[in-house]
């Protein structure tokens, strides 16, 4: 797959709004797209962080390894963003990230983003507020999540 | 001379027939037929009159269950007697009168009074995308309201149902939630908090799959229930994604005692729940579950 229909899918995902056009081809120029079958693995814990994703379709799982097998600890699925181990050192994944569901993906090259965020800053600066908005995002629903909501002492 | 005992002596739960209307305040007795766990600590109790029935409630409405010697709480009705025939109460166990109610056995017998309160107002919605999104035990005053959505599919718009439970194996009505999703033309999504490998739902909050159902948030009418926090955040998203605050249904909960409007218990700001609710718009509700009050 060529890099303008990269962009074209990139340009549809609604993870991606507020860039500019011309951010769009700059990332569109860092991916390709994969398909991932169900019970694949999209990367593994410890693993260099060397790639994040954009799920176009499908559904994924960030899971942990325990003593008492896998725990799911969020799904993500379809026009969503999945990894920011990539944006700082040590660039290592903290989960495995499985597919659930035959899973469509564009995959993104870490380090050729980083490399062009360095050197356009404002362009890394967007980048940086788009990401950082997904994830306050993940962090406010997970700091609800450990409320316990369905939990006994919340009835209703 | 003693006097001769009749063949058996009369309880509250033998003495059979109707009576004379007695008022708001005054349970009738109602006849366990059903008594069926859902998870660990939840049961579904399908009752019958043993005296005059209560009206048939609406969907949303709740009654005061009695617990003889125990005590009086009120729960949500999650079957109605002209759906299915007997009236039904979901029931969690988290204190003395709950857990008594959750081990009544077919044959017990029970107070009920009402139905009290406002309801869900289903017929309201015809016409327009509907969605119910039922959180723990909040999906047992929804399942009404589902069934009542799917009795008449035709009504109404898209309709999109999201379920959040604290693990798969909490989830309520798992079989019936099955037979929904494969409804045509229903959209049923159901996260978890919490799940190993195998579960082929979500795990995460409600408020990230709203974006993927196939409604449109301005023409829809939504019906939300569960832990407070859950209907806060779940409604703020869906008012940002341009659904109308009165178009916005939620069920509310406080301490009742009364339940007509006599005691005070349930107030809310100037709302007395148990009769201007439990059912509000986030219009109404909006200002009051933003507040910290105490
Ligand atoms: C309109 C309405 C509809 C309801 N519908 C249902 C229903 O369909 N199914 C159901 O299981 N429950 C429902 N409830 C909640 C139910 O009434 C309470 O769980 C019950 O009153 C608890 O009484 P108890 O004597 O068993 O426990 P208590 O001894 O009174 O309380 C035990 C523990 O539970 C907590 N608790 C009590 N009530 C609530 C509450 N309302 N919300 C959160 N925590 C609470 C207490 O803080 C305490 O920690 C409803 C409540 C209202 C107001
Ligand atoms: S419960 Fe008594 S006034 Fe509402």
């Amino acid at each position: 797959m060529n890099a303008t229909s990269i962009r074209d899918l990139l340009a549809a995902q609604p993870v991606l709004r507020d860039l500019e056009p011309a951010d769009i081809d700059l990332i569109a120029g860092c991916g390709h797209n994969e398909v991932f079958p169900a019970g694949a693995f999209l990367t593994h814990e410890d693993d260099q962080a060397n790639h994040f994703f954009i799920v176009r379709e499908g559904q994924v799982a960030l899971e942990m390894h325990t003593s008492t097998g896998p725990l799911l600890i969020d799904t993500i699925g379809a026009r969503n963003l999945v990894g920011w181990s990539w944006l700082f050192p040590p660039y290592r994944w903290v989960f495995d990230v499985a597919a659930i569901q035959t899973t469509h993906a564009v995959v993104i090259d870490a380090a050729c983003l980083r490399d062009k965020c360095d050197a356009d800053t404002a362009f890394g600066y967007r980048v940086m507020k788009r990401f950082a908005q997904v994830i306050v995002d993940r962090l406010q629903t997970t700091r609800v999540r450990l409320l316990d909501l369905y939990g006994a002492g919340n009835a209703c | 001379m003693v006097p001769e005992m009749p063949a058996e002596a009369p309880t509250i739960a033998n003495v059979t027939g109707s009576r004379a209307p007695a008022g708001p305040m005054v349970p009738a007795r109602y006849r366990v037929t059903d008594h069926r766990q859902d998870n660990a600590d939840t049961v579904t109790i399908s009752l019958m009159p043993i005296d005059d029935p209560i009206d048939d409630p609406q969907p949303g409405q709740f009654t005061m269950l009695y617990a003889f010697g125990v005590g009086e709480v009120p729960i949500s009705v999650s079957g109605c007697p002209r759906h299915e025939g007997v009236l039904m109460h979901t029931i969690r166990a988290v204190g003395a009168t709950s857990r008594a109610l959750c081990r009544l056995e077919p044959g017990s017998v029970v107070g009920v009074r009402g139905p009290f309160g406002v309801g869900w107002d289903v017929s309201s919605a015809e016409g327009s995308d509907v969605l119910i999104v039922g959180g723990g035990i909040g999906l047992a005053p929804l399942r009404p309201v589902v069934r009542e959505v799917l009795a008449a599919r035709e009504r109404f718009g898209r309709v999109a149902l999201l379920i959040g439970a604290r693990t798969p194996e909490d989830l309520l009505y798992a079989e019936e939630v099955e037979r929904w999703r494969a409804v045509p033309d229903v959209h049923v999504e159901v996260t978890v908090d919490a799940a190993s490998r195998g579960w082929n739902g979500h795990v995460g909050l409600v408020t990230a799959l709203l974006d993927q159902l196939p409604i449109t948030p301005s023409l829809t009418t939504s019906f939300l229930c569960g832990p407070e926090v859950m209907i806060r955040v779940v409604a703020r998203d869906i008012l940002e994604a341009g659904s109308p605050a009165d178009h916005i249904r939620v069920s509310l909960e406080r301490n009742m005692h009364c339940a007509v409007r006599q005691c005070g218990h349930c107030q809310l700001g100037p709302l007395f729940v148990c009769a201007d609710g439990p059912v509000v718009t986030w219009a109404v509700a909006a200002d009051l579950l933003a507040v910290r009050r105490w």
